[in-house]
């Protein structure tokens, strides 16, 4: 098997290589050829591996491939663990990444548009953004398929380099070269407590390979270390481990990046900044679960983290009117409940409502995409509307990619979403009941955006400029192609893997469990004993509160975005002046933006030039460097004038000094 | 000792090649710059013997040559390397390759006395890391910055007299101290052989004072904080070649001075002053990570930037004291110095590369003030790619070199203190920003004025530099562990050696460290 590996995971790469670096050579067809093939490849394998994990009982994959250093004891490799957690991801992450190679050959096929005239940088660009696109699923593989915390970094760094190359993809954009360095410097502030973790990993199990740790995790539950005053080793571990993953998973405070993300082209928007590398940071927490497990501090400490992000970054959703801000706000809501799911023990939820979100959310984004070529990059949903006649294909698809987002009964999202509520409503941790409230409440929320966002788009009078609808059309096959082969999982995926995922033995069974859970913490325990089928569980959501919460939203924002906004079309701006300090204080984003930028980025220049002002320039070049050459040079001047080159100068101090020696001699 | 002498030809063939293009004069620059670069290849390849013929498994020095050279004084033309000066000369012969090449066209003024002064350099460097004798190793030593002074002071930038006396003070200031240390330890151990320094029995107060004299030639070298501005100034007004050699090797040669002096010759007083040490370096990941930020000339940023870098060398050099003293800890004192060493290799190709990158700017802008620049990849996107991996690589990014060593110092100072791990893992943050910002500013955005957007992409010559030097950043980065494997013994002897007390017997009450178990965990 382990050549079926190396190929899922050299396939990308190779593709990438080829299109990077021969680019001009092959031109575009043979860029997006190689790049589709090498994605193609992996996809088909690794759904290969889903499925002999399915219905063939593979087993469980972990052996290195070589070993990178070994150093002090500790050996240092590079390898594959797969077992089921890991295949669920790798064909999650394959497709998604499949569809969006598809997508990507009409999105960006007139690119050259998107570049100042002659920019040498412009040529080449779509092959470049097909490399930079299959480097991303390389390394989201090595990530997602690692046996070791090495390797995990690894992982977790490249996705986050070519994140950065991607976000500031059209880099004569003074906001996207903004936006690349934010988003990399603050990944790196959540990597800096991410190899605090590993750090503290590897000085206490003297190994970096997940298995090893993990069966050794129980003998360090109690062991506490002199920091802050002694605090558990595993809380320790955990929290900064969960660093790491509040940076890439964009949870608050670390989520600023996120948003700002989207001055990159929509197709990675959809890849890697909602479908898989945010999710990495879930990924990484449920893999982690045996460690998680010793420490309920962590747990308390990720449940309140997601709730809060969960709630309070779909709030802002709300204000925003770039259609690719919404759903990014959404994104950032939508990885709080996933996050919130792994605080509450409950992982097996947390990842299944990865999965489902890869598919709706990537869906959401490329078809929000597909609008925004038709209106030729246009983004304010204030100036669309009644687009549903144009574009038939992307308006249904939305529609359904929305029903799933906001968990519309029987749709792939209320399965994962319900799931996570439920089984927080169940956590006895500290927080949970904070959490669970905000959560329930956030289904409200999630409704309202999104329908906002749809009715705004699809529905009403026509707002675009006579130019704009004039040229309005549907988009090409390959664009429309992926979103109908996304709205398929998005719609259809919960109902049939809800069963096996969460109620059946996916992550539990055998000698080596994908997921592991204490039980005392099993929160998802209740759904397990209660039930029924899919069909009861839906009919059950049918008379629970998330249910009514749901529609509620949806039929707020039908009533103000469709019908009130029919007659009186300033209604949108009306009810933001309404809302007063509250939209100030959502439309600032909590004022987080600007803290960052004026304490941590200013306050870091400042402090920088007065170290170097004051410390370098003033006191050791000032005055202990050239000081001191200063200071003898003034005694030289001084001394100087002791030579005045007169002889009874000279004989004078002669005789002074005679007697003045002959004195002492004689005195003493 | 009837061995070829391999090591005497790495160290005469440049030096003789340097007189050879001395002597060829200055009528045909073609035929000295090809002189120059064949007897830098040549060395290189002749270098290679020693990585190929090295005995992995033996701490013991190798490639040993031995003879009287002044009798009456027991000084001897002694030279060997081991684990930890062989990649640093193989380092030194393959960085000289491409400061040839790098000055082929750019150098106009007097190309040939330039070449011969790089070869004549390169020749001494290999003669500091492969000295064993004392009185040896300070003449090269000595020797050593004669070339760079001329370098810097000849072909440097307009204010190349302050910087030139600048570096030459700061590093002869140190090095008075270094050579009255060696002659008293010579009159101690009855000869100059720096083996038989290793092995000297040293009271507390000797000790702390020669590890003080050391400590004053190799801080100044690394450098450290507070004595690092001469090396700003030094890099601002270096033509380019002269600023790889100095980032890519000489700094090296004050981190080699320690693992190869200070520490086991010093091992108590080592210990005693490791506190210092270990201050000082995280001041210089962390303040000059700040001050990096602010700067306005790239080659000064990159020059902080290096200084920050060296900081994990020596961290980690000296972790292994503050380990000693905390006996429920096992291990991290060999991973520190393996970590310090790779740190010091990789920070060699990194800082180089990044210091060509700056020269291919300069060459055509004639500036290297990053807001003279802006949008450089509009009309250079191969440099521009060149310039954002290597800038990542200064990032310490994972699969480059730049991560290896600092990655293992991180793990090592975990195990000896939470909060100094705490301090040097904020290089991950720092050096992201001031290396990304500054490529944001000079790499990103639209082409800033008609200078920029005069630019011409890399030409051949730089293409080859600056790939070859990727590749090596990458490999070294992927598969690191041949470097390590080749250095582990000699490190590992190195722990026992600093582990061991050598106070003599009246003092021995002072070894309040646990450094029986410390050694025994190594051992393991």
């Amino acid at each position: 098997m382990e050549n079926v590996y190396l190929t899922i995971v050299l396939a990308p790469l190779i593709g990438a290589i080829v299109a990077g670096f021969f680019g001009g050579r092959i031109g575009r067809r043979g860029a997006h050829r190689v790049t589709i093939a090498g994605v193609g490849l992996s996809t088909l394998l690794s759904l290969w591996v889903l499925a002999r994990f399915i219905w063939s009982d593979l087993p469980v994959f972990n052996e290195a491939v070589y070993i990178w250093m070994v150093s002090d004891g500790i050996r240092f490799e590079v390898g594959f663990l797969v077992d089921k957690l890991t295949a669920l991801m790798m064909a999650t992450v394959t497709f998604v990444s499949l569809m969006v190679h598809i997508y990507t050959i009409g999105y960006m096929a007139d690119d050259e548009h998107n570049w100042p005239h002659g920019a040498l940088s412009g040529r080449n660009s779509y092959q470049r953004f097909f490399s930079y696109i299959s480097l991303f699923t390389f390394s989201m593989l090595m990530l997602v398929m690692s046996n070791n915390f090495m390797q995990l970094f690894f992982g977790w760094e490249a996705v986050g380099l070519v994140s950065y190359l991607l976000i500031g993809f059209w880099s004569t954009r003074e906001t996207a070269i903004f936006a690349n360095l934010k988003a990399f410097l603050v990944n790196r502030v959540g990597d800096f407590g991410f190899i605090l973790g590993i750090a503290a990993i590897a000085m206490f199990f003297g190994s970096m390979d997940y298995a090893e740790v993990f069966a050794r995790a129980p003998e360090h539950a109690e062991t506490r270390i002199a920091v802050f005053g002694g605090v558990s080793l595993m809380t320790l571990i955990c929290v900064l481990l969960f660093i790491g993953a509040m940076g890439k998973s964009a949870q608050v405070p670390l989520h600023v990046w996120l948003p700002d993300s989207m001055e990159g082209p929509t197709p990675i928007s959809a890849l890697i900044h909602a479908a898989t590398m945010v999710t990495a940071g879930v990924f990484m927490v449920a893999r982690m679960s045996p460690l998680f497990e010793l420490s309920e501090t962590a747990l308390s400490f990720v449940l309140i983290i997601g709730a809060t992000t969960a709630f309070f970054m779909g709030l802002i959703g709300l204000v925003q009117n770039d259609i690719k801000r919404i759903v990014a706000y959404s994104t950032l809501s939508q990885l709080g409940y996933m996050v919130a799911a792994l605080g509450a023990s409950a992982y097996a939820a947390g990842i299944f409502h990865l999965m489902t979100h890869a598919f709706f959310k990537a869906l959401l984004f490329l078809a929000a995409g597909s609008v925004i070529i038709a209106l030729h990059h246009r983004q304010d949903i204030r100036d669309m509307g009644g687009l549903r006649k144009y574009m038939p294909i992307t308006w249904v698809t939305l529609l359904l990619g929305s029903l799933a987002l906001i968990g519309f009964p029987g749709f792939s999202g209320f399965f994962s979403k319900d799931a996570i509520i439920e089984s927080v409503w169940h956590s006895s941790l500290f927080g949970s009941g904070y959490a669970a409230v905000l959560l329930t409440l956030g289904v409200f929320v999630t409704a309202l955006y999104s329908f906002r966002l749809y009715f705004l788009v699809f529905h009403g009078k026509e707002r675009m400029d006579d130019h704009a609808r004039h040229h309005l059309h549907e988009t090409p096959w390959v664009v429309t192609l992926p979103l109908i082969l996304l709205a398929i999982p998005s719609v259809f995926i919960g109902w049939y893997t809800v069963e096996p995922l969460l109620i059946g033995d996916w992550f539990t069974s055998g000698d080596w469990n994908p997921i592991l859970v204490a039980p005392e913490h099993d929160s998802l325990a209740h759904l397990r004993e209660h039930w029924h089928g899919q069909a009861a569980f839906v009919q059950h959501g049918l008379t629970a509160l998330p249910f009514f919460l749901a529609m509620a939203g949806l039929g707020l924002a039908a009533v103000v975005w469709w019908l009130i906004f029919a007659w009186n079309p300033r209604i949108d701006a009306q009810l933001q002046t309404l809302g007063g300090p509250v939209t100030r204080v959502l439309q600032d984003k909590y004022g987080f933006d600007d803290f960052n930028q004026r304490v941590f980025a200013g306050g870091g220049r400042d402090l920088g030039r007065m170290l170097w002002m004051t410390g370098d320039q003033a006191v050791i070049d000032g005055a202990i460097v050239n000081g001191s050459a200063q200071r003898v040079a003034r005694f030289a001047q001084w001394s100087r004038h002791l030579q005045t080159g007169y002889l009874y100068h000279y004989a004078i101090a002669m005789i002074v000094g005679l007697v003045g020696l002959l004195t002492i001699f004689v005195t003493f | 000792m009837n061995e070829f002498p391999l090591l005497t030809l790495i160290i005469w063939l440049p030096i003789i090649g340097g007189i050879v293009v001395l002597a060829s004069g200055e009528q045909s620059t073609n035929i000295s710059r090809w002189t120059a670069l064949i007897f830098a290849i040549l060395t290189f390849l002749i270098s290679l013997g020693l990585w190929f013929g090295f005995d992995a498994t033996t701490a013991q020095m190798q490639f040993v040559e031995r003879s009287p050279w002044i009798p009456g004084f027991k000084v001897e033309y002694f030279l060997g390397v081991d684990g930890l000066s062989m990649p640093l000369i193989i380092l030194t012969t393959f960085i000289s390759i491409f400061v040839i090449i790098a000055g082929w066209e750019t150098i106009t003024y007097k190309p040939t006395q330039y070449m011969a002064a790089f070869l004549i350099m390169e020749g001494v460097m290999v003669g500091v890391f492969a000295a064993l004798d004392a009185i040896l190793f300070y003449v090269f030593w000595e020797a050593m910055l004669i070339p760079m002074f001329i370098v810097i002071g000849v072909w440097g930038g307009p204010n190349r007299v302050y910087a030139t006396i600048k570096f030459f003070l700061f590093t002869f200031f140190g090095s008075v101290f270094m050579l009255i240390a060696l002659i008293y330890m010579s009159f101690q151990a009855e000869s100059f052989s720096i083996l038989d320094f290793h092995a000297l029995q040293l009271g507390m107060t000797a000790q702390i004072l020669i590890f003080i004299a050391f400590l004053l030639a190799f801080a100044v070298k690394v450098p450290m904080f507070p004595v690092h501005t001469w090396l700003p100034d030094a890099h601002v007004e270096a033509p380019t070649g002269g600023s790889v050699i100095l980032a890519a090797i000489m700094l090296k040669i004050g981190g080699y001075g320690f693992l190869r002096f200070s520490m086991p010759i010093t091992p108590d007083a080592s210990a005693e002053l490791a506190w210092l040490i270990i201050a000082l370096s995280l001041i210089a990941i962390v303040y000059i990570g700040f001050v990096a930020l602010v700067q306005q000339d790239m080659k000064k940023l990159i020059a902080y930037s290096s200084i920050a870098h060296m900081g994990f060398a020596t961290l980690g050099f000296f972790l292994v004291f503050a380990l000693a003293v905390r006996p429920e800890v096992s291990g991290g004192s060999i991973m520190g110095i393996e970590g310090g060493m790779v740190q010091m290799i990789s920070h060699g190709f990194i800082s180089g590369a990044l210091f060509l990158c700056v020269g291919v700017l300069y060459d055509r802008v004639h500036s290297r003030e990053i807001a003279d620049y802006g949008g450089v990849i509009n009309t250079m996107p191969w440099f521009g790619a060149f310039m954002i991996f290597f800038a990542m690589a200064n990032a310490g990014l994972p699969g480059t070199s730049g991560f290896v060593g600092e990655f293992m110092v991180i793990l090592a100072t975990f195990r000896a203190d939470f909060w100094w791990a705490v301090l040097a893992a904020t290089t991950l943050i720092l050096a992201a920003a001031f290396t990304l910002w500054m490529v944001k500013r000079v790499i990103f955005g639209e082409v800033k004025n008609d200078k920029v957007a005069a630019l011409k992409d890399l030409d051949r010559r730089e293409t080859f530099n600056l790939g070859v030097l990727a590749a090596a950043v990458l490999a070294l980065g992927l598969w690191p562990a041949p470097l390590v494997n080749v250095m582990h013994t000699t490190i590992e002897k190195l722990v026992v050696q600093v582990s061991a007390c050598k106070l003599p017997a009246d003092e021995r009450g002072d070894c309040a460290l646990v450094r029986p178990e410390a050694a025994a965990t190594v051992m393991r």
